[in-house]
């Protein structure tokens, strides 16, 4: 694939390495010349200094005949314009965007970018994950369905510890999967499984029952 | 009208007491609250120190109920994303952007959006004087 990266920071440097050893074509797009030398000083000659959201830059850049634009610098706005500009102008199919500010998320897709990274929430979750003290972590989204994994970690003193999981009320559409126990292992629960303290329960949820859930499993 | 400005320079500031002046309810924004020194003395609007790109700060402008979004950074790009909020998301009745780079304004023209190339126009005026075709 012909794959034109916008940005020539930290990201697009480690994405562009990346995708070059997986034997793509690939050109950056970086409007400081002291980044340029560098990248092409370690990279070679993949790199070209302009500014992605002109359009005679991704006309130099052969912008007519790449499969994928991805714009990963740290301006959400930058971003925005050069996959707009890749779409509208120069028909690229496939645009990715990295996003700053998480509130843009909406308006990107609004706007036809086909996939959006939010750096900052990726890093959220990531430490979110990691804090001990968090009960509910998000594990997967299924966005077709409005569906989503969760991960709860049943903690001393909650209220559901030896209960049957046929007595927890449970929200509308949400589905305890799996109870993973230090001792037992993971186990597809039946009505009459006990939950323990310790537990790790894998439920189903959708987004909307996700506080009510939180609730029921960890109040 | 209710009318909000992205962008306190000299042409935001000029804009913003022109209407002010001619009766409009005007709030102007502005990422740096020195700008506001562009905005004339007898300005009686609002003066909002955000970043007009985030949406919250568009809200606490004023946007839902605005009946026109005018864009007038230094930024194309800015201008541009911040339009296409107030037209998409916020459905705001009037969208002007302002977009230096002929180019660009093309472009989002062509996808809808009100443009206006102060490039453009001053070279076409310049061209004008030069040519003792002006006014």
């Amino acid at each position: 694939m012909y794959i034109i990266v916008v940005g020539g920071g930290k990201v697009g440097y480690f994405l562009s390495l990346a995708l070059l050893s997986e034997g793509h074509e690939i050109l950056i797009i970086e409007r400081e010349a002291d980044k340029c030398k560098v990248i092409a000083e370690e990279l070679g000659s993949v790199v070209m200094r302009g500014d992605g959201c002109e359009v005679r830059t991704l006309e130099d850049a052969g912008a007519n005949r790449a499969d994928l634009l991805v714009a990963v610098t740290h301006r959400d706005e930058v971003n925005l314009v050069a996959c707009q500009v890749a779409k509208h102008k120069f028909g690229v199919k496939r645009t990715i965007a990295r996003i700053s500010n998480p509130k843009n998320e909406a308006l990107f897709k609004m706007l036809g970018i086909d996939v959006t990274v939010s750096s900052t929430n990726l890093i959220l979750e990531q430490i979110e994950e990691k804090l001990p003290t968090h009960s509910m972590s998000h594990l997967l989204t299924l966005e077709d369905g409005n569906l989503e994994i969760v991960e709860v970690n049943v903690q001393t003193g909650s209220a559901v510890i030896g209960k049957k999981v046929s007595e927890i009320v449970l929200p509308a559409s949400s589905l305890v999967c799996l109870i993973i126990n230090a001792a037992k292992g993971a186990q597809v629960p039946t009505a009459s499984s006990i939950v323990e303290a310790g537990d790790h329960i894998i439920a189903v949820t959708q987004p909307e029952y996700e506080a009510e859930l939180r609730a029921a499993l960890t109040g | 009208m209710k009318i909000v400005i992205m962008g306190c320079g000299r042409v935001g500031g000029m804009l913003a007491g022109l209407l002010d002046e001619a009766g409009h309810q005007v709030t102007v924004i502005d990422i740096d609250s020195w700008s506001f020194r562009w905005l004339p003395r007898s300005f009686s609007g609002k003066a909002l120190v955000g970043d007009g790109t985030d949406v919250e700060t568009l809200r606490k402008a004023g946007i839902e109920e605005a009946d026109a979004f005018v864009t007038t950074t230094q930024g194309d790009n800015r201008n541009v994303m911040a339009a296409q909020a107030a037209k998409h998301i916020f459905n705001v009745p009037k969208v002007v952007c302002r977009i230096y780079d002929p180019l660009r304004e093309d472009l989002y023209k062509s996808m809808g959006l009100e443009t206006m190339s102060p490039t453009k126009l001053g070279a076409n005026v310049l061209m004008d004087i030069v040519l003792g075709k002006g006014g």
